[in-house]
């Protein structure tokens, strides 16, 4: 557990980057610190390891007052990722990410062990990198490795700038997916500094919201978007934060029953009276296996005799991680009123409407209204 | 390829002519004859200690001077010491060594002096800035990782410096051999005595006696050096990045 | 020190001479140099010249660790060959055009190609001929770190002259090797400290005309 007591920041040349801060964070929660550029996020997160001196105030780990720890075996302790990541260029992807390890003193085999170990759970092929050298890697990659490479020592605690900052968007979005999915089986302390909305509320558990040095709001995702503390917060959210929202839910959350389907060898007559009699005017299409096929539509009924012949094959498909936002998105970009949700097999496991979404945001909007 | 052509063509024709030289009965008819196979080898032995001696002086003071002032507690003495090896470069060598006559007198030690403040500041340069434009991001993470200040410096900072700071002394050496060749004007030894011969007498063959294997030993020493640098600096620095 | 002073004071024309004569012949030399190596620069920059260009600059860098003694000597031997004048100002000159021109032709490379493609590009969609590409686009890009090469090149021959002196060619070179082999400590000290004085005012003013010559948008201050 982290606690941040009263903390600030004078720099030499008299700028108050960081003004009487506080507040904790539990272990193994994801605390986004957001707020504009300048603000003082990277300076409040420097501040943990003590690569900025704090100039008042204190900050305590598992009770510990870190100004009285060893700096460097404090920082080893703590992974610590950069958005200009800084891999060491004369060294292997391997030695990179055993930096740490080695520090700590692991014998070698560990060490290895640990190096290919990470760059698996980063989904890289340790054999194919191991032995890589930064200057051979695409952002991406650099990034992943980045991330690996503060995991090396096994921190509790990781400490992350803006860390997907430079990539490209679609990169970047797939980064956040596969960082969720690590740090749902590591459950490290995270303290993650960025500047984006989207990536506040996708990522954190909470959100420290800052600006001009200062603490505005300290909440989860959802009571930032609707119990916003100020008029500053409310503006920095945005108006849209109705749709923001959609970023915290996911199709699990809301799609549960398993949907009606359809086989593609059934006759078109007897699925139209099906439809008719539940008073629905889609249905998912499914081969024996329960794969997911494409979609038939009530006025496409009459274009034939089988499923099969009038269906239309649809690539586009959700899975029960995906949040809402990038399901309405599809819905949107591809004129669809339902999307498919699929397993990794791609079996059937749902159908999610436009209706669902709208229920699901105006039961999230009231929530943050009561309490 | 095509430079190893032009490196070995460069030194055939250099050796080339301090051979036909050599064995040439005049240098001009009843007057003045070539100097001794004898003579060309104690001067070279000469020429090259030196040149060794004065820069492994301007290395053991330009280095560690060069990264001394990149550390925070010296940022006071960086402006002065790098400036004023920025403003010396531009002095003649000539002067330098000339200079020297007036302050230590005649001798091998005026002449090893010059060279090595002539030889000191590419090098105290180079360490410098091989040290000062590493990506401040590296360094930061490095500490961020909680590797101790000496860590730093001798895992990340000194390999990734090494190749300019090399290259420093790659330049100074050669730069050295040409200038030794004037020391002598100041008392120094080496070709430069067959040159200097050459100059009174003002016969061109015999300053290219002993300038043309001058000539041929900065190069030599030029290339070797290179190789050397090539083999120090890290596989990582010399990979080209295959995706963008 | 002192000596020197007076010998300045006593013979203030014989240190006009020497500078004139230093100044003459550096300046036909570089103005030379520099003719040459923009145009050399130029040539080996365009396109399918890679080749070329790469055996002209390691050659530019092989010549460049050379002693100028060496190029002396073999200038000295070439030109008694073919019957011209084997000292002093001639022989001279070429050396110092020959190591001129060289950081001059880099830089010259070196800022051609440092320029933007797509600025190229962008002239090329305007319409723009290569010869208006190189004049109106190019050129005047690479114009600043051109002067680098040309400031670079002045300080080096400045130095070269003076040890010209020492094939007859004149200049502050005379009265430091007058001294050296007369010991004569004023005389010494007079050319060394001249020479000195006078390649760290042209290498400023050359830093002005650096500033100086760079475009208005691409000036730092
Ligand atoms: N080393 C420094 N010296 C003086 N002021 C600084 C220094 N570093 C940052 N600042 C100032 O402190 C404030 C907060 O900076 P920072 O923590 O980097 O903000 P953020 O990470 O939120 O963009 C800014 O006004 C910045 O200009
Ligand atoms: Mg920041």
């Amino acid at each position: 557990m982290i606690k941040l007591d009263m903390v600030t920041k004078v720099y030499p040349d008299g700028t108050e980057a960081v003004k009487n801060v506080s507040f904790e964070i539990g272990q193994g929660e994801l605390c986004v610190l957001l707020g504009p550029s300048g603000c003082g996020k990277t300076t409040t997160m420097k501040m943990i390891n003590r690569l900025i001196p704090i100039t008042g105030g204190t900050i305590y780990i598992d009770g510990v007052d870190t100004a009285k720890m060893d700096e460097n075996a404090l920082r080893r302790d703590i992974g610590y990722a950069i958005q200009q990541i800084g891999l060491f260029p004369n060294m292997t992807v391997g030695r990179n990410i055993e930096t740490v390890p080695e520090l700590k003193g692991w014998p070698e085999n560990k060490r290895r062990q640990r190096g290919e170990e990470l760059l698996k759970l980063m989904g890289m092929d340790s054999g194919e990198f191991i032995g890589k050298y930064p200057r051979e890697l695409s952002g991406g990659q650099s990034q992943r490795v980045g991330v690996a490479r503060a995991l090396g020592g096994d921190p509790p605690i990781l400490l992350m700038d803006e860390p997907f900052g430079a990539i490209d968007p679609i990169t970047r979005v797939r980064l956040q997916d596969e960082f969720l999915k690590i740090q749902q089986t590591l459950k490290k302390t995270i303290i993650f500094v960025t500047h984006d909305i989207y990536e506040a509320i996708k990522l954190g558990d909470r959100i420290a919201l800052m600006k001009e040095g200062e603490l505005v709001q300290y909440d989860t995702p959802a009571d930032l978007l609707y119990n916003p503390k100020n008029e500053f917060v409310e503006n920095f959210v945005g108006a849209d934060r109705a749709l923001k929202g959609l970023q915290l839910i996911r199709v699990k959350d809301v799609v549960k029953a398993s949907p009606p389907t359809v086989k593609s060898g059934e006759k078109t007559e007897i699925v139209r009276e099906r439809m008719e009699r539940a008073g629905i005017n889609w249905l998912a299409v499914v081969n024996g296996d329960g794969n997911f096929l494409g979609g038939v539509g009530k006025a496409d009924l009459g274009k034939g005799d089988s499923v099969g012949d009038v269906m239309s094959p649809s690539a586009e498909t959700a899975t029960a991680n995906t949040v809402l936002n990038e399901v309405f998105s599809l819905m949107l970009s591809h004129g669809l009123d339902n999307l498919p949700i699929v397993d990794k097999d791609n079996r059937l496991q749902g159908v999610i409407s436009f209706d669902t979404i709208r229920k699901a945001l105006v039961e999230l909007t009231q929530r943050g209204k009561t309490g | 390829m095509r430079h190893y052509v032009i490196l070995i063509s460069l030194l055939v024709l250099l050796l080339g002519l301090t051979v036909w030289i050599t064995s040439l009965d005049w240098i001009k008819e009843g007057v003045y004859r070539p100097f001794a196979w004898g003579d060309i080898a104690n001067c070279t032995k000469a020429h090259l200690e030196m040149v060794v001696i004065a820069e492994l002086i301007a290395i053991a003071i330009g280095v560690p001077l060069g990264i001394l002032v990149t550390r925070p507690v010296f940022r006071k003495l960086t402006t002065p010491i790098i400036g004023g090896a920025n403003v010396g470069q531009s002095i003649p060598s000539l002067a330098v060594i000339a200079i020297m006559a007036p302050i230590l007198g005649f001798g091998l030690q005026s002449a090893i002096v010059a060279l090595v403040i002539y030889g000191l500041l590419p090098v105290l340069r180079n360490s410098y800035t091989g040290i000062s434009n590493i990506d401040p991001a590296i360094v930061e993470a490095a500490r961020g990782m909680g590797m101790s200040r000496r860590q730093i410096a001798r895992k990340i900072e000194l390999p990734l410096a090494l190749p300019v700071i090399m290259t420093g002394i790659r330049v100074s050496t050669v730069i050295t051999v040409g200038t030794a060749e004037l020391a002598v004007l100041v008392g120094g030894a080496g070709l430069g005595r067959i040159t200097l011969a050459g100059v009174y007498t003002m016969q061109p063959l015999t300053i290219l006696q002993g300038a043309a294997p001058t000539a041929a030993l900065a190069i030599i020493l030029g290339f070797i050096l290179a190789r050397v640098e090539g083999g120090m600096t890290s596989r990582g620095l010399k990979v080209k990045a295959e995706m963008a | 020190m002192l000596d020197a002073w007076q010998y300045l004071i006593a013979h203030p024309e014989k240190l006009a001479g020497w500078t004139l004569e230093h100044l003459w012949i550096i300046f036909v030399a570089i103005v030379i140099a520099v003719v040459l190596g923009v145009v050399i620069g130029v040539y080996i920059s365009g396109r399918g010249k890679e080749h070329v260009a790469d055996t002209i600059l390691y050659l530019a860098e092989v010549a460049m660790t050379i002693p100028s003694m060496a190029i002396f000597g073999l200038l000295m031997l070439l030109l008694s060959s073919v019957g011209l004048k084997a000292i002093g100002f001639l022989p001279a000159v070429i050396a110092l055009i020959i190591y001129g021109q060289l950081p001059i032709l880099r830089n010259t490379y070196t800022a051609l190609q440092g320029v933007d493609p797509a600025m190229i590009e962008a002239g090329r969609g305007m319409g723009m001929t290569e010869k208006q590409l190189l004049f109106k686009v190019r050129l005047p890009l690479a114009i600043s770190v051109i002067m680098a090469g040309v400031r670079n090149a002045i300080v080096l021959i400045i130095g070269i002259a003076a040890i010209a002196a020492m094939i007859g060619a004149g200049g502050l070179g005379v009265p430091i090797f007058r001294g050296l082999r007369n010991a004569r400590l004023d005389l010494i000290i007079l050319g060394g400290v001249s020479v000195s004085i006078l390649a760290l005012l042209v290498d400023n003013f050359m830093g002005w005309v650096e500033w100086w010559v760079t475009p208005r948008g691409l000036k730092e201050r």
